[in-house]
């Protein structure tokens, strides 16, 4: 019975910590730290270094809010969470913003009151197939075995891109990437099925990765981005645009290498208002002059950041692909500080 | 008739057994060799045996321990020619693993913490030590949340108070108001006392007199620090809390009795998954927005609830398999309820259900992985995440072996106290 008062103070104590809630801006400044929902573990997005410190691209938001509102990137409490947890993490105020390779659905959006901020990776769904297999085409697997996990958005796209194909398959349900990449080397089914970015990191892990390839087909649309509650515009406009400085500053070519530099002004008068020595963007955030350039300082502008956790130099070696700068091809187009 | 008989005037001397009858060769011809089909099945076990070790070892005792990642153990494993396993990834993250995030430069205090509960848990396991170890283990559970958690030492204290009012209420109450009157008051007071007095109080005492370690969150709690934390509170808490629900399931009160039974039922009709999806969820839609509930703190709770339901089942049958007679002799004696209880039918009972009093407990502790699928890290949860790791991605018997091993000696140690306290207790009409 003696350890029941702890539990009873415990919870007391927890209670009592509960304040009334004002703007989730004002709570975040309030608190001193930034609750941000991740991934409990997804290769190049979100995972814990061997010195705890979690590291990847969808960290990187979360990291660059933090130094955007209260001047510290590592003032943030990482809480991971499931496919399960996400939302209600969200919903229920446990985190103020989630960062968990979420793909942007007008469910999501509308029917469970999120606010999806904008696009920090388009991704979107693939086959990856082994080479001696002979197939060159998704469009051949008719009759295949398909790993595929369960209760994902991954899952309705494939029923709907056989049935519209009039092809068969046989799926085999797997619950983690883990698990997965087992059935798939183990050659319980002839192809695993995911989003084209976690294709190329689980291949990369192979043993030998030249004897599978990806497929070209790309069969689904899977806009990956951060988002917050409905109804907190404030803070809302705070995340969506300190993902759009990231974006912004690529395209202006600030780097966190020339950054200091740039931000002792120069005759690019977006570059200036963006690092905050023109005009008064920060003001109208409710955050400082210079909120951008600590979020840019943090790790770097996108192609850094991209470059950095997934892109082609490290293992997982995604190309820059539909999220390059609208200037090059892709699909990243911030609205102008202006 | 010839006179040739023979009768033995002086004994024997005493030989030694036929030499194939002892030592190592008797025993290898009594237990292995003892008939042909035996020798058979001998020869085929002990070529299976070697044959498991050959191929097992070679792979155990690969010299990747000093690998940065997954390629460098590849290259390592490839130069040696036959499999291997990588165990880079388990000294790279070993600590990660026994510490989830807790701070490195405070590893000291959960360290200290898990030696003091040997230390209090040594004289309830074993009778023969001092007792006066007994005062420590009282200590114990208010002592263990501090450490763990930091934070203010008057909160544990003022906790620790609520029990000595509790005490103090039945005491002093029963002359003037009855029995069971200060019987509801021992429960009723603290409980008052907890949640509206204990807070102020304790803040006020922080104020004056501010003594306090480093506060950690319980976001940081991970790996075997959080399994064994759910664990050991879970497993402390359901006993007595069982041992209650054991007796108001028997008990003649209908209001307490239907209470027991009804929370016995509802508990063990539903998945614990489900009450820790309850914990992680629910409670956050239902209380108000910003409340900041501790989601270890809701985990524990849940996973104690349920453990409690199960002990008490365990403890029912243990009370159901004792004679009446034990009962009407308790009662023949004059000894009241709780005297009864304590002195006559709890210690029969209880060693009665040792079996299944450890089942539980070992079922309790490996149903702490559960807690990975609401996202907390423990070892299974953290397993995931460090796979992410893409120096180790695709990585799988090496992480989960280590994980089952040491759940292994967890619970294979509480097994083999449960049988060595069962051979202790037993008094012989069994």
């Amino acid at each position: 019975m003696k350890k029941t008062v702890l539990v009873g103070a415990l919870a007391l104590a927890g209670l009592s910590a509960g304040v009334a809630s004002a703007g989730t801006l004002d709570d975040v400044k309030a608190r001193g730290t930034l609750n941000c929902g991740v991934n409990t573990g997804l290769t190049g997005f979100a995972n814990p270094s061997a010195s705890g410190e979690w590291e990847g691209f969808d960290v990187a938001i979360c990291r660059a809010v933090a130094a955007a509102v209260l001047s510290d990137a590592t003032a943030i409490e990482f809480i991971p969470t499931t496919g399960k947890t996400r939302f209600t993490a969200l919903a229920s105020g446990e985190i103020d913003m989630l960062a968990r390779n979420t793909t942007w659905t007008f469910t999501r959006d509308v029917d469970l009151k999120f606010e999806f901020v904008g696009v920090n990776y388009y991704d979107g769904q693939g086959f990856m197939v082994p080479k001696e297999l002979g197939v060159s085409s998704a469009k051949e697997l008719d009759g295949a075995t398909v790993c595929i996990q369960t209760g994902t958005t991954t899952e309705l796209n494939l029923a709907d891109f056989f049935r519209a194909n009039n092809i068969s398959y046989e799926p085999v349900p797997v619950e983690t990437d883990n698990e997965a990449q087992q059935q798939y080397l183990a050659g319980a089914c002839d192809t695993y099925t995911t989003d084209a970015s976690g294709l190329a990191a689980v291949r990369a892990t192979f043993e030998s990765p030249g004897d599978h390839i990806l497929l070209p087909e790309i069969i689904s649309k899977e806009p990956l981005g951060p988002l917050v509650r409905h109804g907190d515009n404030e803070w809302g406009d705070v995340v969506r645009w300190t993902l759009n400085a990231l974006i912004s500053a690529e395209e202006l070519g600030v780097t966190s290498a020339n950054i200091e530099e740039l931000s002792g002004g120069t005759n690019n008068p977006e570059i200036n208002r963006l690092l905050g020595t023109e005009g008064s963007l920060g003001e109208m955030l409710g955050l400082d002059g210079e909120w951008a350039k600590r979020a840019i300082m943090a790790g770097g502008n996108y192609g850094e950041l991209f470059e950095k956790n997934i892109g082609e130099a490290t293992p997982i070696g995604l190309a820059r692909g539909l999220n390059a700068q609208w200037t090059n091809g892709g699909l990243l187009y911030s609205p102008p500080f202006r | 008739m010839s006179d040739t008989h023979f009768v033995r005037n002086q004994m024997v001397e005493e030989q030694d057994p036929p030499a194939a009858t002892t030592g190592v060769a008797g025993w290898l011809r009594e237990n292995l060799f003892s008939s042909v089909s035996n020798s058979i099945l001998t020869l085929l076990s002990l070529a299976f045996v070697y044959w498991l070790l050959a191929q097992a070892l070679p792979w155990i005792v690969s010299p990747t321990w000093h690998a940065e990642s997954l390629t460098e153990c590849r290259e390592i494993i490839a130069e040696l020619g036959y499999g291997g396993a990588c165990w880079g990834i388990i000294r790279e993250r070993w600590l990660q693993f026994m510490f989830g995030f807790y701070p490195a430069e405070l590893y000291w205090r959960v360290v200290l913490d898990f030696l003091l509960l040997a230390v209090a848990l040594a004289p309830v396991l074993f009778t023969n030590l001092p007792r006066k170890m007994l005062y420590f283990s009282a200590i114990y559970p208010f002592l263990m949340p501090w450490l763990l958690w930091g934070g203010t030492i008057w909160n544990p204290i003022v906790v620790a108070l609520g029990f000595v009012i509790g005490f103090y209420a039945q005491r002093l109450l029963k002359p003037s108001i009855g029995e069971l009157a200060a019987t509801i008051a021992a429960f009723v007071l603290p409980i008052i006392w907890w949640l509206f007095v204990a807070g102020p109080v304790a803040d006020a005492l922080a104020s004056v007199l501010p003594l306090s370690i480093q506060a950690v969150e319980s976001r940081n709690f991970g790996g075997y620090m959080l399994s064994i934390t759910i664990g050991v509170v879970a497993i402390a808490l359901s006993l007595p809390i069982g041992i209650l629900l054991a007796l108001g399931r028997q008990s003649d009160l209908l209001i307490v009795r239907s209470l027991s039974v009804g929370f016995i039922e509802f508990i063990r009709g539903v998945p614990l998954i489900t009450l820790l999806f309850v914990a992680s969820t629910l409670l956050n839609i239902f209380m108000p927005p910003g409340t900041d509930f501790d989601i270890i703190l809701r985990v524990i709770i849940m996973v104690t609830l349920f453990a409690s339901a199960y002990m008490a089942e365990v403890i029912r049958g243990g009370l159901a398999a004792l004679p009446r007679g034990q009962y009407e002799a308790a009662d023949a004696l004059g000894l009241d309820f709780w005297m009864a209880q304590r002195l006559i039918i709890m210690p029969q009972a209880l060693k009665i259900s040792i079996p299944g009093i450890v089942s539980t407990f070992i079922g309790v502790f490996k149903d702490t992985t559960l807690v990975s699928i609401i996202g907390l890290l423990d070892p299974l949860g953290l397993s995931r995440a460090i796979l992410a790791d893409s120096a180790w991605n695709g990585i799988v018997w090496e992480i989960y072996g280590f994980i089952a091993v040491m759940f292994f000696i967890f619970c294979f140690s509480m097994s083999r106290y449960s049988m060595y306290l069962e051979r202790k207790l037993q008094t012989g009409h069994r």
